[in-house]
Parts: C-alpha cells; structure tokens; sequence
C-alpha cells in the first residue's frame, strides 16, 4: 500500500464560506461494523453509572470500536458493556485483551506531537554530542509551530454553516483552496457527531497563514449546456452530468495532492479486518505534504482518515533529515546526491537548526570553507 | 439610458420593500444582528434620501412593525425636507400606520422620539392624536406607565384632553392622591403593600410587584394565570412547566383561534413525540387557520408546485428559531388551501410537514426541476436562496427551462425568501429572472406573490409607482382623514 484512495467516497459540490471551502464526502455504503464516537466516556444517564470518570479530561480523543464477526456495532450507549478494570484493586473485572474490540485515540493535538516527529528521521548512529543534546534539551524541534481550529480565521463560521449532506462519511477542509485536512468516518452518525470537534483539530502555520491573507475562494458555478437540452431528461442528465464533472475534477485536480502522493505506511494497530496505519510522505519537493493516520479496510478502503498538512519549511527540513539519514549521514554522499557541494549542504543544515546534530570540529570544519568562499567572492568584487 | 435609470430607481424600491418585509434586525443563520441592523440602517437612510414619497408609502405594502416604526421615526425627523403636500400624505399614512401597530412598539417609538429629541408641530399632533383615540388609557397608563408618561409630556398635552378620570393624580401625583375610584389605579396602589391586589394586574406590571413582595415563580404563575393574555400563556407554556405551575400547563393554548404563522412557529417547537400523538388536533388547527386566511380565493389558484426549504439553514438563530421553516410549513398548509390541484416538495424529500425539521443541504436545482416536470400553472419556492449542491444550480435551471423548455412562459414561478441577506444588502435571489420577494408572515402569501411580477427585474418605476399610489389611495379612502 503505497497510495490512499477515496474508493466508494463521492465527492459532493463544496460550501463556501470566506476563504474556506468544505467538500463533502458522501459513502455509497456506510460502513457498520467499524464506528468511531467522539468520547467513550459513558454520559451521565448512563446504567453504570458510579464509573463516571470525574476527574479526567480527555478533549476529543475518539474511541473506535468494532465487531469480531463483521456485525454492525451497536450505538454508543446501547449495548450491555462491562467497563474494563483500569485501577489496582479494582473490584470490577480484569479487561480480556484476548476480546479487545474498542481503543481509544488519544486526543489529535497529541497525537500530532506523537507522529511528526516519526516524519522527521533523527540519526539512529549514537555519537556523544548527540546523545549528551539529546539528553539535555530533548530532540531539536520535536515541538513544530500548531494553531489549533480557533485561530484559523473563518473556520468556526464555516463549520457552522456548513450543511451536512444526507450519508456524509467525510470532509476535506480547503484554506484558500490548499488543502489544509481530511477527516474521513466510516458511518454518517459518527460523522454527524464529530462534525463541531473538528474546530478542535491542529493545523499547520502555512494555513493559519492562508486563512488571514485570503478571505475569498471562488465558487464553482455549474454551466449547463441549453443548446443540446429539448427534454426534462436531457436537463436532468446534464445535472447529473454537472454533478459528476465536479466530483471528478476534484478528485483529479483539488485533492491530486493527497491522493497523487506516494506515502511510507506504518502498520500500527490491527483491528480483526481493519489496519490502523499512520502515513509519511516522500517529501518529493515542490509538492503538498500530508502525514496522518487511517484506517483501512482489508481491500485497502478508507474506513478513518485524518490527516495534517506540513508547511513549506517544515517539509524542507524533513527532506534533509531523510537524505541525510538515507545516507548514513555522511556529509558528501548526501550532498552528491542533492546535487550540492558539502559546504552549502551543512549551511542549509545549520539554516534548519540542526548545526547542533554535527561535531563541533566538523561544523567549524565546514563553515570556516564557507566564510573562506564568501570572502573571495567579496574580494573578486 | 433613461430606461436604465428607471429600472434601477424600480430595483432600489423593490429592493428595500423586500428587505423592509424579511428583515427584523435580529440575528439570522448566516449573519449576526449588528449586520443585519447595520444593512437595514443603510437602506432606510438611501431611501428616504432618494425617494422620498415612496418611502413614505411603502408604509401600505405590509413592511414588518420593526421597519414600519423605523420608517415613521424616520420621517418625522426629517420634516423639514418634505415639501407640504408630502408631508400631508405623510401624516396621514403615519397615523394609519400606527393605528395598525402593536400598542407596544408605538410606546417604544414615541420613547425613542423623546429620546432623539424630536419634538417639532407635526411629531406632537401625531402624538397627541393617537393618544386621544386610545379606546382605555387607563389600562395603558398602567401597562405602560412611564412611556405614557413620557408621550404625554413630551406632546404638551393637557391631560384633561385624554378620555378618563384620574389619569391626572395617577401619573404625577399618586402618593398624595389618597384612594382612586377608577378600579384599576385602586388595585396598582394597593398593590404597593397588598400581596393580593397584585394577581389583578396586567402580568407583565404584577411581575415586577411579585418581586417586591417575594412572591415565588411558581406561586405566581399560578394565581397570574387567568390575567394572562393568549400570547402570554402560549410563551410561558414551558417556563411554567419547569417551575410547576400546572394551572398555566393545563389551561392549554386555544389552538382555534391562532393566526396561522404564530400556529406554525407553536407546532414546530413541540418534541416530535407531542407532534405525533396531537397529530389530529394539530394538523386540523392548521387546516383551519389557512382556510381562515384563504378565505373566499380558497381553491381558486388552479394548479400550483411548491418547493419548501427544509434545509439546515432553516433552522434560523437563536433568536428566530426555525423561522424560515415555520414560514415554509405555513405557506405550505395554506397553498394547499389556495389551489385547486397541490403538489408540495420538500428539499429533504420528506412527505410528513407536520414532521418537518431543519437539516440537510439546499439542492434546490434538482428540486426545483421536479416541481417544473408536471408544468403546474404557478411554482412557488419558498426559501433562504443559499442554493449550495452545487452553488448556482438553481438559477441554471430556470435559465434552461425559460429558454429552451418553456419560452411561452405558461409556468409562472415567485420566490418568497424569508430571509434578509445582510451582506449583500439584499434578500438573496435564485436568479436575475425569477421574481424574488421577502416575506414575513405565510399570511401575506397571497398578495405577495401578486406582488412578484414587479420584482422580475422587467418592470419600470412608472408602472411600480402607479401600484404603489393606487394602493395609497385605496387605504387611505378607508378612513377619515387626519387633520395632523
């Protein structure tokens, strides 16, 4: 599995609001025995109610639950379940891990905290002045610039004007027309109930950008064709026409991006037929970076999907990392292969804050050869 | 060029009645009060500037109370610009509109006028006419006793001028007047240290003597109750049911008698469970009160679609929930009065109005072909006009059935939007051919949709000006003149 695919999503007209643009996703067939509820927290009238979790705090974190044998899983609240012990001394049952058939996500801005940096390839060869950084002051950047739904201007009017179509299963959020996330569900109800948490959500510094600087997309008004229309059928056709023009324009076009891109997955988690996955890209330059986690189906049908958008320098600095790792982190065989000398190779190294990864020796080494080549440039002037 | 001009004088008025008619000034789906009050400011202002005669006579085209107190605050101000022969229709188009008011807003009108300090000749005869014409200002200098007073005042009044006795002491000098022979003004003094004289005052003046005396909610809900008026009761319904005053819950809302609108916004607030088991009753209190408005033109429409928005954006603001569906169930019960040969077609593609709820988006392009395919006489849309599966579908469609499927014109189709766009300062139109007006209450459906041909974009303001005036005259010759 190198690609996603929206096999059996159909994209819908997209709403407009300002800059932001919301297309819908719709499932031909809704997917029953796999759902996702936005907490697995039983609510207040729940039967069981003395384990009311009091004290605990967990900002839309899903939980997925599924079905050993392919029946539907039955609504959140409905079935008869025995909350599993999770303290010493409990008097409730031990949890079964043999019959697990829910987890719980911990929540997306964690999340990401968790899986970009697994994007981003720290050296794997322990050398002292990397184990001594390490240790003192943590990885270099493991922390990357979030802004959280809120600050996205225009988002939260957005999402609450947006119409949900009948059987929605998914969005795909556009900031000034970039693709900013995907959320894909793998029922409609689950989509119905995740739709305000995804305000919520992390997004990158690029389209926290995008979001102040632009605050107009242009809608896509169909045309239709009056010349060729003699019948109520013939319109209808070039309805239906219209609405299938659309739909295939943006998966070609609009969504290219994501779907074009070829992906390193992780198999994470298995769920009787269905894969957790978490993805990262190829950082081929010059285009879009998406990394995430999905879940799919045996044939490789997206059940879940979520998805966040690295910006421009983000993706830069994680293409050097790979080439560097690629290449065992021997400085001359990463800059041949990026087709550069050494020297700029460790200027852009140093450029992306990672001076610190080198030895001292080796850094001084290579900057000394870029002031020396600076100089003489200054002096032939 | 002179036809240009002319149709964009005819659009500018069409523009501000339809937004005069939809816009409340209150918070809708898709924009906030502020703009909305702003949108509306603008449009007040332009139009009393350029046309001045016709927005004084866009008073008669049924413009919602908010707009109408507006328009005359407006008017009175600016005397000064009014040559005297407008001002003379003037006058007498104010003084009709205010015997049409609401009691309340022309209280708030005339305390936003002592507030603006207008205080010219023509403002205080107004004043003081419809003051002097009030059937029991007894009653009101009680309900409403600090605007009345300040209207008095601030029209010079003499007091001996206004029908009834007492009125005199009760306003400016009721501590010192000792007991009142009127019986009203007896029980408001006594209800100043009297607990029970208090459940013999109008509710909203015992409200404020209940907390004086610490009265608990539910107590006085209780013993208010036969004192409540019926639009009182049907908003307390829930309230008094949470606080346990069943004597207001029992006495159920006398659905018979309901305007139709006010019907529909009730029914919709109800759970969906109370919907279902008073289905019988429900259904037949909303036959009724179509048929009250139908009254002799009922069956005389002859073929006739509907296509009703009950898309998620009908759900309104929290400030007026669900009112564009509560417009669409309306008009849908009484179109169904209306004409001969019915068809509705909700967006969700429900066939149970009484069920109705917000959700969904508009396709209105397809839904609108659906209705076209039968070739009714007349297809109504009823609808915030946000067309958005896929943006602009709507408008393809009548722009292909007008040219290619139907050139003769036999279809006819209005659009009534119940919705004021503020943003582009305008109800928001299917497309630039289809006649679009704004609509308030599903009661003035009919004359709206006569209305419609004038907003079809091909008419000229000689035409718009000669309805208008003829319209002004037929209601102004329904009663005498004023002398103000």
């Amino acid at each position: 599995m190198h690609r996603l695919t929206f096999d059996g999503l159909q994209a819908r007209p997209g709403q407009v609001w300002g800059g932001i643009r919301l297309v819908p996703l719709v499932r031909d067939e809704p997917i029953v025995s796999l759902r996702l509820h936005p907490s697995g927290f039983p609510a207040d009238d729940d039967p069981f109610g003395d384990y009311a979790p009091h004290c605990c705090y967990v900002p839309h974190g899903l939980t997925a639950e599924w079905t050993e044998d392919g029946t539907a899983v039955p609504a959140l609240g409905t079935a008869l379940r025995m909350p599993a012990r999770t303290m010493r001394k409990s008097r409730r049952p031990a949890t079964r891990l043999e019959r697990r058939t829910r987890v719980h996500f911990v929540p997306h801005q964690t999340a990401l905290e968790a899986f970009l940096p697994l994007t981003f390839r720290r050296p794997s060869i322990a050398w002292r002045e990397w184990s001594t950084r390490v240790f003192r002051r943590g990885l270099p950047h493991s922390v990357e610039p979030q802004y959280s739904g809120y600050d996205v201007e225009g988002l939260a009017d957005a999402l609450r004007v947006f119409e949900i179509h009948p059987g929605q299963c998914g969005v795909l959020v556009y900031v000034a027309d970039a693709l900013a996330s995907a959320v894909v569900t793998p029922h409609p109800d689950d989509y119905r109930a995740l739709h305000p948490s995804l305000i919520e959500d992390g997004f990158g510094e690029l389209i926290w950008r995008y979001a102040h600087l632009y605050d107009e997309s242009p809608d896509f008004v169909p045309r239709l064709d009056e010349s060729a229309t003699d019948t109520v059928a013939d319109l209808r056709a070039a309805i239906a026409a219209a609405q299938q023009e659309w739909a295939d324009f943006h998966r070609d076009v609009m969504a290219a991006g994501l779907l074009d891109a070829e992906y390193v997955f992780t198999e994470d988690y298995q769920m009787e037929r269905f894969m957790l996955r978490r993805f990262r890209p190829h950082f081929v330059p010059g285009s879009e970076t998406h990394v995430g986690e999905a879940i799919t189906d045996d044939e490789g049908r997206l059940a879940y999907l979520r998805t966040f958008r690295l910006s421009e320098t983000q993706s830069r600095r994680g293409r050097l990392l790979r080439t560097l790792s690629d290449h065992d982190w021997n400085l001359e065989a990463a800059a041949a292969s990026m087709g550069l000398v050494p020297p700029a190779l460790v200027a852009r190294i140093d450029a992306a804050g990672y001076g610190g990864l080198l030895r001292q020796d080796v850094l001084d080494h290579w900057r000394s050869m870029n002031l020396d080549r600076s100089r003489s440039r200054a002096d032939r002037r | 060029m002179e036809l240009l001009a002319d149709r964009a004088a005819a659009e500018d008025v069409l523009l501000f009645v339809n937004a005069a008619i939809a816009s409340t000034g209150q918070r809708e789906f898709h924009s906030n009060g502020d703009a909305q009050q702003w949108s509306m400011e603008f449009l007040h202002e332009y139009m009393l500037v350029n046309y001045r005669d016709l927005y004084a006579a866009t008073l008669t085209l049924g413009v919602n109370d908010r707009n109408a107190a507006a328009i005359i605050m407006r008017l009175l101000q600016t005397g000064r610009d009014a040559s005297p022969a407008q001002r003379a229709v003037e006058g007498r188009l104010i003084a009709k509109a205010l015997t049409e008011l609401p009691t309340h807003r022309v209280y708030h009108l005339f305390t936003a006028l002592r507030r603006a300090r207008v205080n010219n000749r023509r403002t205080r005869a107004i004043m003081r006419e419809w003051l002097a014409a009030r059937p029991d200002p007894a009653f009101e200098a009680v309900k409403y006793r600090s605007a009345f007073l300040g209207a008095v005042r601030h029209a010079h009044m003499k007091i001996e001028d206004l029908p009834g006795e007492e009125l005199d002491a009760f306003l400016f000098n009721w501590r010192a007047a000792g007991r009142f022979a009127t019986p009203l003004f007896e029980t408001w003094r006594r209800a100043h240290y009297d607990r029970r004289a208090v459940f013999d005052l109008p509710y909203t003046v015992a409200e404020g003597f209940a907390a004086g005396h610490r009265i608990t909610r539910a107590a006085f809900l209780e013993k208010i109750a036969p004192q409540l008026t019926r639009n009182e009761r049907l908003r307390l319904q829930r309230s008094a049911a949470r606080v346990g005053a069943l004597g207001v819950v029992a006495d159920l809302a006398d659905l018979s008698r309901m305007p139709l609108t006010r019907l529909a916004a009730y029914v919709l607030a109800l759970p969906v469970d109370e919907r279902e088991q008073r289905r019988l009753e429900l259904t037949d209190a909303l036959r009724a009160a179509a048929l009250r408005v139908a009254g002799l033109r009922a069956g005389t429409w002859g073929r006739v679609s509907a296509v009703l928005d009950d898309s998620y954006s009908a759900s309104g603001s929290s400030e007026k929930r669900r009112r564009p569906l509560v417009v669409a169930l309306a008009a849908h019960f009484l179109m169904r009065e209306l004409a001969a040969e019915y068809r509705p077609l909700w967006l969700s593609g429900d066939d149970d109005p009484l069920m109705a709820r917000a959700r969904g988006v508009t396709a209105l392009g397809e839904r609108l072909l659906d209705g076209l395919e039968t070739r009714p006489d007349l297809l109504v849309v009823v609808s915030d006009g946000w067309d958005n599966a896929p943006v602009g579908m709507a408008a393809e469609v009548l722009r292909v059935w007008e040219e290619r499927l139907d050139p003769e014109r036999k279809t006819a189709v209005a659009h009534l939007n119940p919705v004021f766009d503020a943003a582009g300062l305008e109800v928001r139109r299917l497309s630039p051919t289809t006649p679009t007006v704004g609509i308030r209450d599903a009661e003035d459906l009919p004359e709206l949709v006569e209305f419609a041909r004038f907003a079809s974009g091909r008419t000229g303001i000689a035409e718009l000006r000669a309805h208008i005036e003829a319209r002004v005259e037929r209601r102004l010759a329904e009663e005498t003149p004023c002398t103000a």
